[in-house]
């Protein structure tokens, strides 16, 4: 059968079973755009390719299939690099296909050209330069191959307009051999001596930690997460990343580590004596000052990806696995820590002597934004969905919202993409169209990608947004106040301007706004209503509010201040 | 990326710091651009570098990578480099399970006041002459990176017009065994 290279990639992206793709087209991408009107691919025309790169994110992270965005050339491939990037630094698996000009063009700065492939070369697991449409589909299996094993990550498929144009005999790859990639072995088998030293460590242990990681979502690993931390009593942290892999109701959570994290989960992780990192890779802002953490601790570090061991904190014992077999290895060892009661004892104190602490809302407002969260995450339905910008809402949500199952928080962690919230809900709620989506955001992540809002409205997805307006870049104006005398530099936005209502409205949406708690629990209840349309919520709160617990950056995280702690000493 | 030290050959005072990677690689467009720039990203140190198509199969190269495994960890670059889709095998030779050797091309101006010292100094050093005119000679050596620093050395005191190196290549000495990945 003789096809065009367009109509190749477009029926190889339903040989690997796309159900949407997330784009814009333009001059080099074209020709591919024509045979997908006849595909059953659902096609999201978004008003900005950054918006179809982070959809594609959402959608992976929503669904756990990879997610699809389809851009062209020059201008078209640059506006998703920050995408690209952020999926690179969270390991989701997306395939991105960019236009090119065509060959014989390449190098001559033609209209439209840029070198995508060599951009994106250190922000993507891999990426192909196509150079003839016979093999387009081997392009493609080999690319949705590399983003979903191993360590997962973003892939691009770069496809010069001649390619597409051109003519190839249909065919499509059956196994791994004909991917053509002699270098790339995922598979890993379980080192048993390894896992054998991990349970006398485990035994010898009196006060271990599960260090839980985006590695175990990865790995679909929670059911497994449960049983081991349940068998064996091991108290449990969840990373920004991993925020719902392990039920936060749950007695044994200590809550999320790190620079915001929870005061008993951080001085767990300080006072520990076995540290036992599932899927985490010790990011500096778990870690703070790295020569002081953990610093009792011995480490079992298990991860895919053998480059993160020993590249921030050495491992006494490294495994390379997938989390789910290595929790069902310890399990099947019946690897079992000493008794632990003393060491719960400590925690429970902890827990007891420092909670999660904020001002108490006034009635006239303005509003506490860790209330306003508390609230619509009261008034949500089990399994809602929460995506977040990056800055203090994306913090409060993750110490706020109560997650209780895998792929409920979609958010930002290693590249703290501002701008992320909004297209990443549209992208999840894309994938699954029977969740309730939420996206909480900041007002200046809200207007970087607000344009995408006009995207979910004319797509009929029917996301919320909840912006946490105080007027302000919070996480920014929050260190100058704590670390640079309260010296606003460039931090100012501004409440009214824009009016979040109008252009809400504007771009189809409903807008609502509340000023008052009175007026966030019915504005919220309101928006829980609407189904139909997109919403978006202006927020006013404090601009005065900050993150806490917090260690400040490069500090020990036995340096931990707390909400308490930090208003007895001003 | 600024060498660590001069490399002073294979000698009872090489630095260990300096191990020999041999990478075998796809050979593809854009694959030395890879391995060249994840050293860059990463910050790790290049001492010396050489390419060429692989042996045993049109459809690899073999690249062989001179680092600095002091400034990072040998395991963070090795780690890193596999994880590289077109790198196919990568070998560590540390310096002394190893033979080694590289090209040294030099052409010096020569008189008839110098000429007699030049031709010891490259007959000493086992060099050959491979091109000459009225004026100059050129000189090329392959040997071990010891024997071409000493033969660098050696020219120092003659008037060089040009004097290219090609960064090492090397094999496991025989009977040691290479770690592999």
């Amino acid at each position: 059968m003789q096809l065009t290279g367009a109509e190749a990639l477009i029926k190889s992206l339903e040989q690997q079973g796309v159900d949407t793709v997330f784009g814009l087209p333009g001059g080099a991408i074209l020709p591919v755009y024509d045979p997908l009107l006849d595909s059953s691919i659902r096609h999201i025309l978004v008003r900005h390719e950054q918006g179809a790169g982070h959809m594609a994110e959402g959608y992976a992270l929503a669904t756990g299939r990879p997610g699809v965005a389809i851009v062209t050339s020059g201008p078209g491939a640059t506006n998703i690099v920050t995408p690209i990037g952020n999926a690179h630094m969270d390991s989701t698996p997306i395939v991105v296909i960019t236009g090119q000009v065509a060959t014989g063009s390449i190098g001559t700065d033609a209209f439209q050209e840029c070198d995508i492939t060599g951009i994106t070369m250190g922000i993507t697991k891999h990426n192909f330069l196509v150079q003839s449409a016979q093999e387009l589909p081997r392009a493609v299996a080999a690319a949705f191959h590399l983003a979903t094993t191993g360590r997962p990550g973003p892939v691009l498929i770069d496809v010069p307009k001649d390619v597409s144009q051109s003519k190839m005999e249909w065919w499509y790859p059956s196994t791994i051999e004909e991917f053509d990639l002699p270098g790339y072995h995922p598979e890993v088998l379980l080192d048993e001596e390894a896992v054998a030293r991990a349970v006398e460590l485990i035994s010898q242990s009196q006060r271990p930690v599960l260090y839980v990681g985006g590695g175990t979502l990865k790995s679909k690993a929670s059911p497994e997460l449960l049983a081991f931390a349940e068998r064996t009593n091991m108290p449990v942290v969840t990373t920004l990343m991993a925020r719902g892999a392990f039920p936060d109701s749950h007695d044994l959570h200590l809550g999320m580590p790190g620079m915001h994290g929870m005061y008993p989960a951080v001085t767990a992780i300080q006072r520990c004596d076995l540290l036992i990192s599932l899927g985490a890779r010790f990011d500096d802002r778990v870690t703070g000052k790295i020569s002081t953490f953990a610093a009792n601790a011995k480490v079992i570090h298990v991860d895919i990806d053998p480059a993160e061991f020993n590249k921030v904190r050495r491992a006494d014992v490294a495994i390379q696995s997938n989390v789910a077999a290595v929790l069902r290895a310890l399990d099947a060892s019946s690897a079992t820590p000493k008794s632990l009661d003393a060491w719960w004892k400590e925690l429970h104190g902890w827990q007891e002597q420092y909670p999660l602490a904020f001002a108490e809302p006034e009635l006239t407002g303005p509003l506490r934004p860790q209330h306003v969260i508390e609230s619509i995450a009261k008034r949500a339905e089990p399994g809602t969905i929460v995506t977040a910008g990056v800055g203090q809402h994306q913090m409060w949500a993750a110490q706020h919202w109560k997650f209780e199952e895998p792929g409920t928080f979609i958010n930002s962690g290693g590249a703290g993409t501002m701008g992320f919230g909004v297209p990443a809900a549209i992208g999840a709620k894309v994938g699954r169209p029977d969740k309730t989506v939420w996206c909480i955001d900041g007002d200046g992540c809200f207007q970087m990608t607000a344009q995408e809002m006009v995207t979910a409205r004319s797509q009929g997805v029917p996301i919320k947004v909840a912006i946490l307006n105080n007027a302000n870049l919070g996480m920014v104006r929050q260190w100058q106040e704590m670390f640079y005398d309260e010296r606003y530099s460039q931090v100012y936005l501004s409440a009214d301007l824009p009016d979040y209502v109008k252009w809400a409205e504007a771009m189809g949406c409903a807008g609502l706004r509340a000023t008052n708690p009175k007026e966030m629990d019915d504005v919220i209840d309101e928006a829980n209503k609407i189904n139909d349309v997109p919403v978006v919520i202006d927020f006013r709160t404090d601009a005065s509010e900050k993150v806490f617990p917090m260690v400040a950056a490069g500090a020990s995280n036995d340096d931990i201040m707390t909400y308490q702690s930090y208003r007895d000493a001003q | 990326m600024t060498p660590p030290e001069p490399y002073l050959g294979v000698t009872d005072h090489t630095p260990i710091r300096l191990h020999i990677l041999s990478v075998l690689v796809e050979n593809k467009p854009g694959v030395l651009a890879r391995v060249a720039g994840l050293f860059a990203r990463r910050g790790f140190n290049i001492y010396s570098l050489a390419v060429a198509p692989a042996e045993s199969d049109a459809r690899f190269s073999r690249v062989t990578i001179v680092v600095d495994a002091e400034s990072t960890p040998l395991e963070q670059i090795v780690g890193q480099l596999d994880k590289l889709v077109n790198v196919v095998a990568i070998t560590d030779l540390a310096p002394k399970n190893a033979v080694e050797r590289e090209l040294l091309l030099a052409t010096i101006k020569t008189d008839v006041d110098n000429r007699t010292t030049l031709l010891d100094v490259i007959a000493n050093a086992g060099a050959a002459i491979i091109d000459v005119d009225a004026t100059s000679v050129t000189v090329m050596l392959a040997g071990t990176p010891g024997g071409c620093d000493d033969l660098e050395r050696a020219l120092e005191s003659y008037s060089k017009l040009e004097l290219h190196r090609t960064g090492r290549v090397a094999l496991p000495r025989l009977g040691k065994i290479a770690s592999a990945t």
